[in-house]
């Protein structure tokens, strides 16, 4: 293993055993997507029962949307929490000043993320299809476009996050729980751009998740994979994972030019 | 080659100057000391001599290598411990050895565990959680996280701060024979002034971030007419006429 490898796996190492000592951070992982799953679950359930099957497209596209909307929520929350785990056990200190790079704390930070999406989200999928023969497998190939749109979502959110630590302080940390939340309305998760009153479209189609979840539908209802919503997500994604990093090292730099990096647990 | 050389050192934070202007050397295999009162200059000092701050001027090289440029290089040689900086509480005593073991990229990482544990009477300790421990068993961990790469150059804040008498002794025992066996050198920031006499070769005294003093702690004694470098270092503290420039 290189010395770059044997770094990034400490940290991650460092998370794992962590995990391993704390249930409730594991029952924390997959509560969220189960409970999401069971209230949309019995949701669509009484939508298809009002309707006689004929809403079954869209009861579909509810739960696939819960599955795959908890990607970025898991992803995001995974990234940021990893970092926030470090501020609250008041060990960043010696991170920092370890032969660890940023880049390879931010690499353990997406290894950690994507772990916690498998653990979180794979419990809910299976769920999803007992209790309600909905298989999120029907997406075909495409769904691992989708999955990974998602995913990459997720982490630049968390990266603004992260910076929004490295600038004003632990406090900042709530915003784990509340921006992506804040996006879900712009996010077409459940429901189409065009619902949206028309000044906020723009809004939503600057939103790779947008392009996801039409994308979703549109395959949910029978339809073809339109594969240039995907590419916009895909565009999207790394223009927004663009503007995070530089944002990343911008308040890195920034931080550790106002000695933040000491006080940044307080 | 020195371990630590600074030139003109300088760090404002606003309207405050919390270092200004500094030059010192630590010479490899050197046990130097940085004394000041609270507000002197010695956390921010540390912190770029670790590259935690960025300096608005000056120079600091670190085992050769410049920390502006080149800190990582300079990291992986070094290490630091403080009793304000925690491991993590979760984590058993191996497990914070065995992260910090490769974030340092340490080879053969379980005999250096073993060994750390040997060395530091930690092997009943090895599977307790780092936030079950008593203050002296903490600092025994904290040094032995500071010593798992074999580092040439320690940084200590306060080694034993808040430590019996018998813990604190024990513990600069180990930093003695440390230096003794490896050659490398430690700055230590402390206001235990009965330890800076025992281990330090040489001492830096600060005040209003600069270096007003400097010397063995037998010379600054000496030089002051006092009895000990308690007496010395409230004198410079407090600005008293008979402080050097």
């Amino acid at each position: 293993m290189s010395r770059s490898a044997r770094r990034i796996w400490g940290l991650i190492y460092r998370h794992l055993a962590l995990y391993r000592r704390s249930w409730p951070r594991l029952l924390d992982l997959a509560y969220g997507p189960v409970l999401q799953m069971t209230i949309w679950g019995f949701t669509a359930r009484y939508v298809l029962s009002g309707s006689g099957g004929a809403l079954a497209g869209t009861a579909a596209t509810f739960l696939g949307g819960v599955l795959l909307w908890e990607v970025a929520l898991h992803s995001q929350m995974g990234f940021s929490m990893s970092f926030l785990e470090e501020v609250w056990s008041r060990n960043l200190g010696h991170i920092f000043v370890s032969p660890l790079r940023p880049r390879e704390m931010l690499a353990a930070f997406l290894v950690l993320s994507a772990l916690r999406v498998a653990i979180g989200v794979v419990p809910a999928v299976a769920l999803a299809w007992l209790l309600y023969a909905f298989d999120l497998f029907l997406l075909g190939p495409a769904l691992l476009a989708l999955f990974a749109n998602l995913l990459v979502m997720g982490w630049w959110v968390a990266l603004g996050v992260v910076a929004m630590v490295l600038r004003h302080g632990a406090g900042a940390g709530a915003l784990s729980w509340t921006v992506l939340f804040g996006l879900t309305p712009f996010a077409a998760v459940f429901y189409p751009v065009a619902v949206l009153p028309a000044a906020l479209r723009p809004v939503a189609r600057a939103l790779p998740a947008a392009h996801v979840f039409e994308g979703m539908r549109a395959v949910l209802q029978g339809a073809a994979m339109p594969w240039a919503e995907l590419a916009w997500a895909g565009g999207l994604n790394l223009a927004w994972l663009a503007a995070a990093v530089a944002l990343f090292v911008f308040e890195f730099r920034t931080a550790r030019t106002r000695g933040a990096l000491l006080v940044i647990g307080e | 080659m020195d371990a630590i050389e600074v030139v003109a050192l300088r760090k404002r934070f606003g309207a405050i100057t919390a270092v200004d202007g500094i030059d010192f050397r630590v010479p490899a295999g050197a046990i130097v000391g940085l004394l000041g009162a609270n507000g002197a200059g010695k956390t921010t000092t540390l912190a770029l001599l670790l590259g935690l701050i960025t300096a608005d001027s000056g120079v600091v090289r670190v085992l050769g290598h410049d920390m502006a440029h080149d800190r990582f290089a300079a990291l992986e040689r070094m290490n630091f411990s403080s009793p304000y900086v925690a491991l993590p509480y979760r984590l058993t005593v191996s497990e914070n050895l065995r992260v910090y073991g490769h974030l340092y990229s340490v080879r053969r990482l379980e005999a250096r565990i073993r060994e750390l544990a040997e060395t530091f009477e930690l092997a009943p300790l090895l599977d307790r959680p780092a936030g079950q421990l008593s203050a002296g068993q903490k600092a025994r961990v904290a040094l032995a996280k500071a010593l798992v790469n074999r580092p040439a150059l320690l940084l200590l804040d306060e080694p034993t701060a808040s430590l019996d008498p018998d813990t604190a002794d024990r513990l600069r025992a180990w930093l003695l024979r440390y230096r003794a066996e490896t050659g490398a050198a430690i700055l230590l920031a402390s206001h235990n002034m009965t330890e800076v006499e025992r281990l330090c070769d040489d001492v830096l005294m600060m005040r209003a971030g600069r270096l007003v003093d400097r010397g063995s702690p037998a010379a600054l004694i000496s030089r002051y007419g006092l009895a000990d470098l308690e007496a010395v270092f409230l004198d410079i503290a407090r600005g008293r006429p008979g402080m050097a420039a």
